[in-house]
């Protein structure tokens, strides 16, 4: 789905102005740069440099696990409280709000899925100058410097990490606005206007004098204490912000915070998604800063630091001896600066690289993630805000979406389509116009008359249905969900407290205010079958525009001085999709009586998001640098928990060659989530309109996803269980070689399959590394054997795309690929044991019912070790307390880089021995095993002799 | 689940009444039976390698092509066999044994899934026949149809063929005669032109004499004007005092310049004015006009009255295409055209008519008048001719254009030429006019959509007429130009049935027409016989 675009003849004509004006390639123009957000620049403009504050070391209290202590800015006296706190597994989190904040500050709710623990802080030593306090691990070691104020984490002498070394803590107070009218009138326009809205605001201005009394009560106390306060400047932008005429308010004035971090010795830093850019981030030095305020970008860039749909504040920094993580828990408009630079350390010359966020208000809230190996570092963040729901099976299979599908008749025939060419696909998904007049929760009275009707049909072919559901709704008073919401007051306010209304896909919209939890809870009760009518169990739900996407809004987004109850949106505006999403998928939980999983997808997300479905990349482009980008784009969300990602197969605008196609098949294949979408302008291209050998390519490249999606699915249970990505960055499993920190056009599939797409046109080959020094590797299609740690060029033709088998790994294929997932439910797995250079070789494999919650509320799952040493293949229980029984055996293993084996036996759990039939191709060193037969779930041992 | 490998007995008594009891594997066609011969070593149909026979449909796939596994889903390029008693035999994909959906209307794909698949066949037959018989019966009258049609066309082709060799021919008889009234007509111009000639030139002498005297009165008159002092010549000073007379235009006529415009001489007499008039009297302005006569218009500036929108028409047939964007702009066209009838043509005022008339030529004589007259007649007759060669090269036009499209191997699509066929829908009327166009209207105001004009035949391999696609319709917002492929099936009337846009500016129109319906098969022999398998 799109940011505004063509609907020329839907909409109505008062917003032709805004749909033109974003109707070609990406305009900047709509979207502001760090200059043309005020507290930005306000920011930005301060320069490295001695920092004003200072820590009152007498004001330190330390209990158990928690430290605070006041630090002061000795140019304006506003006094900061700090609180530490060592967390559990090896993290610190740094707190830093006001003392006595005028109003309080935002701090962000339900993004952390509990109080993290803590663990005691031990005070080692301390002066006039600072102290020192004990992290536990090893010798880890945070030192509090007083005057200017600094932190810094020591692993033994080494500097892992410093705050506000480079003086860049800016902490706006919340303040009272001056009297402005006496005021000199500053040169800008930004203030002038200030100005002439002060004039006529008396509202406000009785409203200040009411919180006066407080304040001067508050202020009295300080000057007590401080003698001499800096009066500080009023700068452009502080009371009152234009951007292309839209005016902010900002009633409550500057609240912006910013804080630098300084990585020595480090060169690499990855995350803080979404951006179209490399996955090792860049210097922003000379440039934007990196931006994460979650807006519709129209046709976006690549290569490029503007913010999109999503937002993750999560920065990791690499090095071969450490890794290490920042997590800014912050939900308001962020800016990220980095910059790298070569200091003296050790005697030598070491890289080191600076990072600074800077934020529009709430609370410093900062998260440090000490590693040291990435493996950590992503439990430590699992650790805070969860890990990647447990999808359903099927949602990992191949979903087929176009806006749009016109009406029950046309998903009737791409449905048979897929039978009629044999290719297999789990989802069929409609988009907004399978909707009565764009209002969501209802169906087009005349295109689909019949919803259950079609979902039946799909039932009967085991496959399943995605709906739109956005959250801007429609403005009518016979809309029963818009009638609904208004009654109980569930919208969003404007400034002065009327119900928030913009523009989108049904003209004037409402947006309700998912931050609050009555809201959510109504939202979700909206999915229960007798509220939604026509659905039924197959279907599921997408939730787009969700940043939110307001088309006549600022940078097309809502307008920051809206209200969510007491908060601003400028404080919760980040929050919003992962709110929506996360309402969503209650909803489809609370449906089934809690039995069922959901599956929601999501344009818009935030730190946390991977607890409710998955994500995907946003309106991409049919060009192949899109294609190419969806590596990197992806693998920076699996960096900060986000796993289930995918791209627009195909790409969204535009049209893709057949060539084009077919290569973006083939890596979306190998991409956690698989779905085909196009524009509504764009030619149609289900996969058999390209001729028959294109259809047979592409029918391949499905079916490459279908016969492993045991191992999908695996992968997946182990990223639910411990956070790890499913697509990871060849750093994360082989972080001590730098050759693999800056790779972005390969990837890991958990840590056995390395997966090289294929993203130039008329490429005749690429150059893979394959990591791992003694490590092998197995191309899957040859089952050629080639050795690690070098760089391989490989020939491709059309027909696949490279990927490669670690040696020492066991994986499970389902080889009857089906027309559907659930359709191959019991069918017998095959085990590809490819062995290492010791001949060994493991894997596990995962098996339960692919849909309900029954494997956490009941332990009704089978999940077994595979382990081949010494010649002998056994597969063992990792779980014994778990039950569950499967139809599914095993019919065949093939074992990749083995010897010949005189003989092969089956020992099965009850001690019986039979001899199996095996084949062996010397060229290949291929032994495959024919027909175990043994339960998916025994227990039982191969022995090869 | 280690699958049995058993031989399915298939034990048939269906329609007929009689019997049939055929062994053979699970999934195998009668066709292929001889290859799985029970207790016998069985080789893979591609020869790749021989299996023991126990090995047939043991849910283990050994053979590469499949073929040892055609009852299990155990091979990815296996086909399993419906017999499908009853209705029509087919073949699916192994992947769908077992699958838990039922495939084949007898239910023998889903032996040992759990799905509970009713057997469908019978009844598929029955509906099948019924709609077979339908069909058969459409096509059967449509092939009627199109018989006549194919006769009415190729009687309409010979017809046309006929007349366009018949106006070939007479063209060619028009072509003689145009010449020969050339001929006649350059003849009788030559004449006719002589004569003219003479009478201008007689006119122009005489207008020549006319001029001269005129020119000596005014010379005269100009010298008693310039003679100030009215002593019998014009000296230099009187002369300076026309400065128009200037000849290097710098604005002064000095002594000298004078002095010159009068042959070197200080002063002239009338008689010999003569030399210096000749010099002067381009720029001469006479003294008694002189103040007027600089402020009358040019007379290029009498070219104004020329209707101000006069290029509005011209324009229309490339506004077309801006006109269905925007309906406001199309009503002031409208409004523009609605004045242009209204007004009176324009008339053009041509200045100095009456100077003209003046100087108009005399009127013929007798005798040139008579030879014009005649040249006319000949020329008249040559137009008339010509005319007439003209509209005879259309219809042969016409009628080669009509003959050079591809109406169908019998010319069974000749009757849709020049027709148009409509259908309404909730939104719009839709109209194909084949081999010429489609277009699209709203049903409540606004203008026609054109959704392409005649391409080409369109059907696949094997049935190329059996679509047609119309393409560079109106181009489409950040689109391609719409485009619309016509679907036909035999039906006994020609209509349009359905319209549908399966991908944006897309278009599909499904057409029935006789002039498809293919001949039925002399008995109903093609509805399948219920007792082969």
């Amino acid at each position: 789905m799109a940011a505004p675009t063509d609907r020329m003849g839907l909409l109505l004509v008062v917003l032709f102005a805004v749909l033109f004006s974003i109707a070609d390639a990406v305009d900047r123009s709509n979207f502001k740069t760090c200059d043309q957000s005020a507290f930005c620049k306000r920011q930005r403009d301060v320069k490295p440099g001695q920092s004003p504050y200072r820590a009152l070391l007498e004001t330190m209290e330390l209990s158990e696990a928690r430290l605070t202590l006041q630090l002061i800015n000795d140019n304006n006296k506003v006094r900061l409280l700090l609180e530490l706190y060592r967390l559990q597994g090896n993290m610190t989190r740094v707190k830093i709000n006001e003392l006595k904040p005028l109003r309080p500050r935002y701090e962000v709710p339900d993004v952390l899925i509990q109080e993290p623990p803590t663990e005691s802080l031990l005070l080692l030593e301390r002066d006039e100058h600072g102290m020192v306090l004990s992290l536990g691990v090893d010798d880890q070691r945070l030192i509090i410097k007083a005057r200017p104020f600094r932190l810094d984490i020591m692993d033994g002498p080494k500097v892992l990490l410093s705050l506000n070394s480079r003086g860049l803590l800016v902490f706006e107070h919340l303040r009272l606005r001056k009297d402005t009218i006496s005021h000199k009138i500053s040169s800008t326009v930004g203030s002038m206007w200030d100005k002439i809205k002060s004039v006529f605001s008396s509202k406000s201005e009785a409203d200040a004098e009411g919180v006066e009394n407080d304040v001067e009560q508050n202020e009295a106390e300080k000057a007590e204490k401080v003698e001499e306060v800096t009066e500080e400047e009023e700068q452009p932008g502080m009371w009152e912000e234009t951007f292309k005429s839209h005016s902010d308010a900002k009633p409550s004035g500057p609240s912006s915070i910013s804080l630098d971090f300084s990585f020595p010795g480090v060169d690499h830093v990855y995350g803080i998604p979404e951006h179209a850019d490399s996955l090792k981030l860049r210097s922003t030095e000379g440039g934007e800063p990196y931006r994460l305020y979650n807006l519709d970008v129209f046709q976006y860039e690549l290569y490029n630091p503007m913010a999109l749909y999503g937002a993750v504040p999560v920065l990791l920094s690499h090095t071969t001896e450490r890794t290490m993580g920042l997590f800014w828990l912050n939900a308001a408009e962020t800016w990220v600066d980095i910059s790298s630079s070569t200091a003296v350390q050790d005697g030598g010359d070491a890289p080191q690289t600076d990072v600074r966020w800077i934020s529009e208000s709430g609370i410093i809230d900062v998260f440090i993630m000490l590693g040291p190996r990435p493996t950590d570092v992503i439990s430590q963040y699992a650790s805070l805000t969860g890990t990647q729901s447990f999808p359903p099976l099927s949602a990992l299979a191949y979903h087929q979406c176009r806006w749009n599908y016109n009406d029950q008749e046309d998903v009737q025939a791409v449905d048979n389509g897929f039978d009629e060419y044999d290719i297999p696909y789990d989802f069929i998904w409609l988009d907004i116009e399978h909707t009565d007049g764009k209002r969501y929760f209802t169906w087009d009275p005349n295109k689909f008359s019949q919803p259950r009707e079609m979902l039946q049909n799909l039932k009967n072919k085991k496959r399943k249905m995605v709906t739109i559901v956005d959250p801007h709704i429609k403005v009518d008073s016979s809309y029963k969900i818009h009638k609904e919401i208004r009654s109980k007051d569930f919208y969003i306010k404007n400034k002065d407290g009327g119900d928030y209304e913009g523009w989108c896909w049904p003209g004037n919209a409402g947006y309700p205010d998912f931050t609050n939890p009555q809201m959510r809870a109504w939202w979700a009760t909206m999915f229960a079958y007798d509220q939604y009518e026509g659905t039924m169990d197959n279907l599921y739900t997408w939730n787009d525009m969700n940043e939110p996407s307001v088309f006549n809004g600022p940078e097309v987004t809502m307008h920051k001085d809206a209200l969510h109850g007491g908060w601003e949106h400028r404080d919760v505006h980040n929050l919003y999709g992962f709110y929506v999403q996360m309402a969503t998928a209650q909803g489809l939980i609370q449906r089934s009586g809690g039995v069922e999983r959901p599956f929601v997808l999501t344009r818009a997300f935030f730190a946390g998001s991977q607890r409710y479905g998955a994500v995907w990349t946003g309106d991409n482009a049919a060009e192949w640098g899109h294609l190419k980008m969806s590596i990197p784009m992806c693998l920076s969300l699996g960096l900060v928990g986000i796993s289930f990602c995918g791209a627009d197969v195909g790409g969204f605008f535009k049209t893709p060659s057949p060539e084009l196609l077919v290569r973006w098949y083939q890596a979306g294949a190998y991409q956690p989530f698989f779905r085909a979408h196009a524009h509504l302008d764009t030619p149609r291209r289900e996969p058999w309109l390209f001729g028959p050998e294109n259809t047979a390519l592409i029918r391949e490249a499905v079916r490459q996803r279908y016969s492993l999606l045991p191992y999908w699915y695996q992968l997946f249970y182990n990223a639910h269980r411990t956070g790890q990505p499913v697509m990871r960055p060849l750093w994360l499993e082989y972080p001590g070689d730098a050759a693999t920190f800056a790779i972005e056009d390969e990837f890991l599939l958990g840590k056995d399959l390395l997966v090289h797409p294929v993203t130039d046109e008329g490429s005749h080959g690429v150059t893979a590394y394959l990591p791992g020094e003694g490590e092998v590797w197995y191309d899957v299609h040859t089952y050629k054997k080639h050795q690690g740690n070098l760089n391989l060029y490989i020939p491709v033709t059309m027909n696949s795309i490279p990927v490669f088998q670690r040696g020492g790994s066991i994986i499970t294929r389902k080889e009857r690929v089906r027309r559907s997932s659930s359709c191959m439910e019991d069918d017998p797995y095959t085990l590809y044991v490819a062995v290492n250079a010791q001949g060994t070789a493991e894997g596990e494999l995962y098996i339960d019912d692919g849909h309900t919650f029954n494997y956490e509320k009941q332990n009704q799952f089978i999940h077994r070790r595979l382990t081949f040493t010494e010649g002998s293949l056994s597969s063992s229980n990792l779980s014994p307390d778990s039950q569950f029984s499967t139809a599914s055996w095993v019919e065949k293993m093939v074992f990749i880089g083995v010897p010949k084996p005189s003989a092969a036996t089956l020992r099965t759990a009850d001690g019986t021995e039979s001899p199996l039939e095996f084949e062996f191709d010397p060229a290949s060193e291929l032994l495959a095993l024919r027909k175990p037969g043994v339960n998916a779930g025994a227990d039982w041992t191969i022995h090869l002799r | 689940m280690s699958c049995a490998y058993l031989l399915l007995a298939l034990s048939l008594s269906i329609c007929l009444g009689h019997a049939v009891e055929v062994q053979r594997p699970r999934g195998v066609p009668l066709s292929k039976r001889q290859f799985y011969e029970e207790n016998k070593p069985f080789t893979c149909l591609d020869g790749s390698r021989t299996i023991p026979f126990d090995r047939v449909n043991d849910d283990y796939c050994d053979c590469k092509d499949g073929s040892d596994e055609p009852g299990t889903a155990a091979c990815p390029n296996g086909s399993f066999h419906c017999t499908n008693a009853g209705y029509n035999p087919t073949f699916i994909p192994s992947s769908r044994i077992n699958d838990g959906i039922c495939d084949c209307c007898d239910t023998t794909d889903e032996y040992n899934s759990g799905a509970t698949c009713q057997n469908t066949c019978r009844e598929m037959g029955r509906q099948e026949k019924e709609i077979l018989q339908k069909q058969a019966e459409i096509a059967k009258e449509g092939f009627l149809i199109k018989q006549q049609l194919i006769n009415e066309a190729k009687r309409q082709q010979e017809e046309k063929q006929r007349k366009l060799s018949e106006m070939q021919t007479n063209r060619k008889t028009m072509e003689d005669k145009l010449e020969a009234l050339r001929t006649v007509k350059e003849v009788a111009e030559q004449p006719e032109k002589e004569a003219k000639e003479r009478h201008l030139k007689a006119w122009e002498d005489q207008k020549a004499i006319i001029q001269a005297e005129k020119d000596k009165a005014k010379m005269a008159e100009v010298f008693l004007e310039l003679d100030d002092d009215e002593d019998g010549y014009v000296s230099v000073a009187e002369l300076q005092s026309h400065s128009e007379l200037d000849p290097d235009s710098d604005g002064a006529l000095t002594e000298t310049e004078a002095q010159g415009l009068l042959g070197g001489v200080d002063k002239v007499d009338a008689s010999s004015f003569e030399t210096a008039w000749v010099s002067i009297k381009e720029k001469y302005i006479s003294e008694s006009q002189a103040d007027s006569a600089a402020v009358d218009p040019p007379a290029e500036e009498n070219r104004q009255p020329v209707p101000d929108n006069e290029p509005y028409p011209e324009d229309d047939p490339a506004d077309e295409d801006d006109d269905n964007e925007n309906e406001d702009d199309e009503e002031d066209e409208e409004d523009y055209r609605d004045e242009d009838g209204d007004k009176p043509p324009p008339s053009v005022h041509t200045p100095g008519k009456s100077e003209q008339d003046e100087d108009a030529m005399p009127p013929y004589d007798a005798h040139t008048k008579a030879l014009i007259d005649a040249a006319q007649k000949t020329r008249d007759d040559f137009d008339e001719a010509e005319r007439a060669l003209r509209e005879v090269d259309d219809q042969v036009k016409s009628i080669e254009k009509e003959l050079s499209f591809d109406f169908g191997p019998s010319g069974e699509f000749t009757h849709l030429y020049s027709q148009c066929y409509e259908l309404s829908t909730s939104e719009y009327i839709y109209k194909l006019c084949p081999f010429n166009r489609v277009s699209q209207k709203p049903k409540y105001g606004g203008s026609e959509t054109n959704l392409g004009s005649w391409g080409s035949w369109a059907g696949p391999e094997g049935s190329l007429y059996s679509a047609m696609k119309y393409d560079h319709g109106t181009g489409c917002w950040q689109g391609p130009n719409r485009s619309t492929t016509v679907k036909l099936t035999c039906g006994k009337e020609t209509v349009v049935m359905s319209t549908s846009e399966p991908s944006r500016c897309e278009y599909l129109m499904e057409f029935t027409t006789p002039a498809v319906c293919q001949e039925p098969l002399s008995s109903e022999s093609n509805l399948h016989d219920p007792g082969e398998l």
